[in-house]
């Protein structure tokens, strides 16, 4: 049946973050378009998903209001909400709701919300930190606002794929973590390599007069990893699981100090 | 004459120590706190049954140099400042219902 076939992915596109597959159906076949452009190199070609998403578009020039962010678990389903969109999603039916304006943002940060819960339970998590992948191995770098993360991916050498320079995504493989591409992008503008590495280091930025990384240790690698970890559900469980993914990480990974100069030899260290 | 205070761990906090310090986060908002040495002696005091007085009395008078009152007064500075954040509930009564709250592995 392929005409069949042909009208639903007209109004559907299964978008694979990380293996983790999420089917986004929308009436509007032009909105549709415009999340097949928004994700592309994740748009996956099987079109199975694990995950279902409904999207309810809001009529043009509703006000999206200044709300604040809200992810709270209610009667079974995980509830969010911002001013540009609220949605629920369901674990048991693997399947959710978003009501939201045209803007394909909103969507993303629906996805990245989904995408942290998805990750508690499977001992990964999401982070403010530009990463890319160089010799076969992920190197994280990490630090709020300002620190550096799209600077560094900018500087990134020709042999550097890179896989975000803003959102990285954590995950746990046995007793390995993996760095995976993300199309979640900052300053950059441009959507990561889908791509996947074992986590060699995570740097933690800073701004200096000269290259040179130290490293950190215990409690102060913990505390710098746990402040750049998107937390965004307010909810016992899931801080527990992050918190705990947080400190499983640091005794596996190297966490380090990287105070760069912003030119290009900072990357001579990242080997 | 001051009530006696009793302390137990909020059950909306995820907590580990780390060498002497304990970090406890805040599950309604994600704030992290960092307990020293001192503080994490008296964190893991805390069974909503044992008086503030009392777990200061055993527990920190008799390893570290400091007066009972001096002690006290820390203490109390500490442990408002935590249930201020929502991380300890405080009772002038012993709370029989009192269990552990999660503390991870060193």
């Amino acid at each position: 049946m392929p005409a069949v076939m042909a009208a639903a992915q007209r109004c559907s596109v299964v978008v694979d973050i990380g293996g983790l597959p999420i089917r986004l159906r929308c009436d509007d076949p032009a909105f549709i378009r415009q999340l097949n452009e928004r994700y592309a190199g994740y748009v996956s070609s099987t079109n199975e998903a694990n995950f279902d998403f409904k999207i309810e578009l809001a009529p043009p020039n509703v006000e999206s209001g200044d709300e604040d962010l809200s992810v709270t678990w209610d009667s079974g389903r995980w509830l969010m909400q911002r001013g540009d969109f609220r949605a629920e999603w369901d674990p048991s039916t693997f399947c959710g709701r978003v009501q939201q304006t045209t803007n394909p943002y909103s969507l993303d940060s629906v996805l990245r919300i989904v995408h942290t819960l998805l990750l508690a339970r499977r001992g990964g998590f999401l982070v403010h930190a530009s990463s890319a992948i160089r010799n076969g191995r992920a190197f994280l770098f990490s630090g709020v606002s300002g620190a550096g993360k799209t600077t560094i991916a900018r500087l990134a050498p020709p042999d550097a794929a890179l896989l975000t320079d803003e959102i990285s995504y954590v995950t746990r493989q046995g007793d390995r973590y993996f760095a995976t591409g993300t199309p979640f992008f900052g300053e950059l503008a441009r959507v990561g390599e889908n791509l996947r590495a074992p986590i060699e280091s995570v740097y933690l930025l800073a701004k200096g007069p000269e290259n040179k990384i130290e490293p950190i240790v215990g409690a102060d690698a913990v505390r710098g990893l746990l402040g750049n970890i998107l937390f965004f559900a307010r909810d016992p469980e899931f801080v527990k699981l992050v918190f705990d993914a947080a400190f499983d990480f640091v005794s596996r990974v190297q966490v380090r100090r990287l105070t760069f100069v912003p030119d290009a030899r900072v990357w001579e260290l990242i080997v | 004459m001051n009530a006696k205070r009793y302390l137990s761990r909020s059950a909306a906090i995820a907590a580990r120590g780390l060498g002497n310090e304990m970090m406890v986060m805040s599950a309604t908002n994600s704030t992290l706190f960092t307990l020293d040495e001192v503080a994490t002696v008296i964190w893991e005091a805390l069974d909503g049954a044992t008086p503030l007085e009392e777990i200061v009395a055993k527990n920190i008078c008799t390893q570290y140099e400091i007066t009972p009152e001096v002690a006290l007064k820390d203490a109390e500075v500490f442990v408002e400042q935590l249930a201020e954040h929502g991380l300890l509930l405080l009772s002038e009564q012993p709370n029989a219902q009192s269990t552990s709250a999660p503390r991870g592995n060193s």
